[in-house]
């Protein structure tokens, strides 16, 4: 136990410096602006729900995490349905150009986001999906097409081809066998997609800031950054909305961790 | 790449005249199966992309079908000439610097701390990820307010030890202001994949080199850093890829300020395509971005990646 008690240290000094500021958010909330500036280290004294209860008590709080919710199951869905398709013909099928097709998608990973933003937005203009939310829903999607095809054909590839001649014989078409088996058969790996397609859609910014001039559709990501600019003498009510804004991708966290962390190692390794 | 066939229906028998409906069968099954993702990754990635370098060569405020004032080249010597450009390489230049030199070996070592036998390390593992969960506008809004020269939390920390200043607002401080957040955000994301990494690697191979009598700095310096090396040229790679395309976090901590200091290529591409209708322009800024980062992952995967590829498709006898 002494011999690491320098380990401990450090991992206390680390965890200090990513804990701090983000226990200066929860308690600032439960201070006044007042009480920040005078106390802002101490415990709130006395402590105020006001900032937390005037948020929660307000509609666009919700909305926004409404829309956030729906945009990021609405893109989850998609992007991992169409890739789960995709990277069962990649995984399964021999024919004629599908290296070079899977090419195509994997250097979709290089292709910065920034890049294709201009384009992007004229594009939606002219289809008129701005202030829609599917238009930040199909963008998000065919951008996480490439990395979530990668990992998903890996796994597809691990399933045995014995699996697969059964259910033939069994009389099960490929779509059949895709549908009633694969899938089943891919939850771990459709999990960790799914987590990565959240998490993505959930704190993005660029593209619903490009496309969301309409408050009604605004995601938080957006809805704290205005909330700042609102407020902005007002740090604790701020700090408020930050926490509440916090919560939803923490606790997701708590829930999902060993999905996410796997993907990205994966995402990362397989890249 | 590889000629494996691992489907059931590998063409190995020869083509028969007659259409053969089993073999039309699948062909339809792959068709559907990959048009859908096909066609949204076509019209949205890459159209975009390719939309992004013909839109470069024009003079265009982004209004009214396509482009037509074609300009050619004026728009890259234009960028390159001007002083704002030369600032987002400045800071590009000292972002992949402080990156390589300050937050991937701190990632490192923490990591390592973390695969020793400490109690509650799972908690550790848990906690220094959380920030790369939280979205770049929440970091941003949040460190803005810590920062911030009157009433943040910072300045009131460190006014005990006279070490106060205007972090985000000083043309001298803001990029190690930024970096500091930075690191906040996502050393956890570089720590948990050398993580993965070391658990890679046997443990009888740092054992044996122990028993030899190697200090743990040794062991470390002579075994186990060679061996994390695939996964440390990932996390490099990955995390100059970022670098190159820096906007949410920049924007919402400075935008680009105080007077451009702060400033990366995608801050300049916005302000010209969004805030000055310059669309063409801002293409210009975009093609240099995509050309960076091409340009550097090629070198690095043919240079600096071949090794781990090879190495990865002898061991496996498969590679992608």
């Amino acid at each position: 136990m002494r011999r690491t008690l320098p380990l401990h240290a450090i991992a206390w000094i680390v965890g200090a410096f990513i804990l701090v500021p983000i226990l200066y958010a929860v308690l600032g909330g439960f201070k006044s602006t007042g009480q920040l500036s005078t106390n802002p280290f101490g415990l709130p004294d006395p402590w105020q729900s006001g900032n937390y209860t005037e948020v929660l008590g307000a509609g666009s709080f919700w909305r926004q995490l409404w829309n956030s919710t729906f945009i990021a199951v609405t893109t989850t869905v998609i992007v991992v349905l169409l890739s789960a398709m995709a990277a069962f013909v990649f995984a399964r099928f021999a024919f004629r150009g599908r290296e070079v097709l899977f090419t195509v998608f994997t250097m979709g990973l290089m292709f910065p986001f920034a890049v294709a933003i201009l384009p992007i937005f004229v594009l939606l203009r002219t289809l008129g999906l701005l202030d829609n939310p599917l238009g930040v829903i199909l963008t998000q999607a065919a951008f996480g097409l490439p990395l979530t095809i990668i990992i998903l054909r890996g796994f597809f590839r691990g399933i045995p081809g014995e699996v697969e001649e059964a259910a033939i014989i069994d009389g099960c078409s490929p779509f059949g066998f895709f549908w009633r088996i694969l899938l089943p058969m891919a939850r771990p790996a459709l999990a960790t997609v799914s987590v990565l397609a959240i998490v993505g859609s959930w704190n993005n910014y660029m593209l619903p800031v490009v496309v969301f001039s309409d408050e009604l559709s605004w995601t938080l990501p957006l809805g704290v950054q205005q909330f700042q600019g609102q407020y902005a003498s007002d740090t604790a009510r701020i700090l408020a909305y930050l926490v509440l804004a916090m919560l939803p991708a923490l606790g997701f966290y708590a829930l999902a961790e060993r999905h996410l962390v796997g993907g990205l190692t994966a995402g990362a390794t397989k890249g | 790449m590889t000629t494996l066939t691992r489907g059931p229906e590998a063409p190995a028998r020869p083509a028969h005249r007659r259409p053969d409906p089993r073999r039309r069968r699948i062909r339809v099954t792959v068709t559907l199966f990959v048009l859908p993702a096909l066609v949204l990754f076509l019209l949205l990635v890459v159209a975009p992309i390719v939309v992004a370098f013909y839109a470069s060569a024009f003079k265009w405020n982004g209004f009214g079908g396509l482009p037509t004032n074609f300009v050619g080249l004026d728009n890259f010597t234009r960028l390159l000439g001007s002083d704002l450009f030369h600032q987002d390489l400045r800071n590009l230049v000292l972002l992949i610097a402080f990156s390589l030199v300050v937050q991937l070996p701190f990632s490192l070592a923490v990591a390592m701390l973390l695969n020793q036998r400490i109690r509650g390390r799972a908690v550790y593992r848990l906690v220094f990820f959380a920030p790369y969960v939280l979205s770049e506008v929440i970091t941003g809004v949040l460190f803005s307010l810590i920062l911030s020269p009157g009433s943040g939390l910072a300045n009131h920390l460190l006014g005990f030890v006279g070490l106060e200043s205007s972090w985000l607002s000083d043309p001298d401080t803001v990029m190690y202001s930024l970096f500091l957040v930075m690191t906040w955000k996502y050393f956890g994301f570089h720590m948990m994949i050398y993580l993965a990494g070391r658990q890679g690697i046997p443990n009888e191979l740092i054992e044996a080199a122990q028993i030899d009598g190697g200090t743990s700095w040794k062991v470390f310096r002579h075994v186990t850093l060679p061996l994390l090396g695939p996964t440390i040229r990932i996390s490099v790679f990955l995390s100059v890829i970022y670098t190159i395309q820096l906007f949410d976090l920049v924007w919402i901590l400075t935008e680009g300020g105080p007077s451009h200091a702060s400033e990366t290529m995608a801050v300049t591409m916005m302000e010209f395509g969004f805030g000055r209708n310059q669309v063409g322009y801002a293409s210009a800024i975009s093609v240099v971005m995509f050309v960076l980062s091409f340009i550097f992952a090629l070198f690095y995967q043919r240079f600096v990646m071949r090794r781990d590829l090879e190495g990865a498709s002898t061991r496996m006898g498969d590679h992608r």
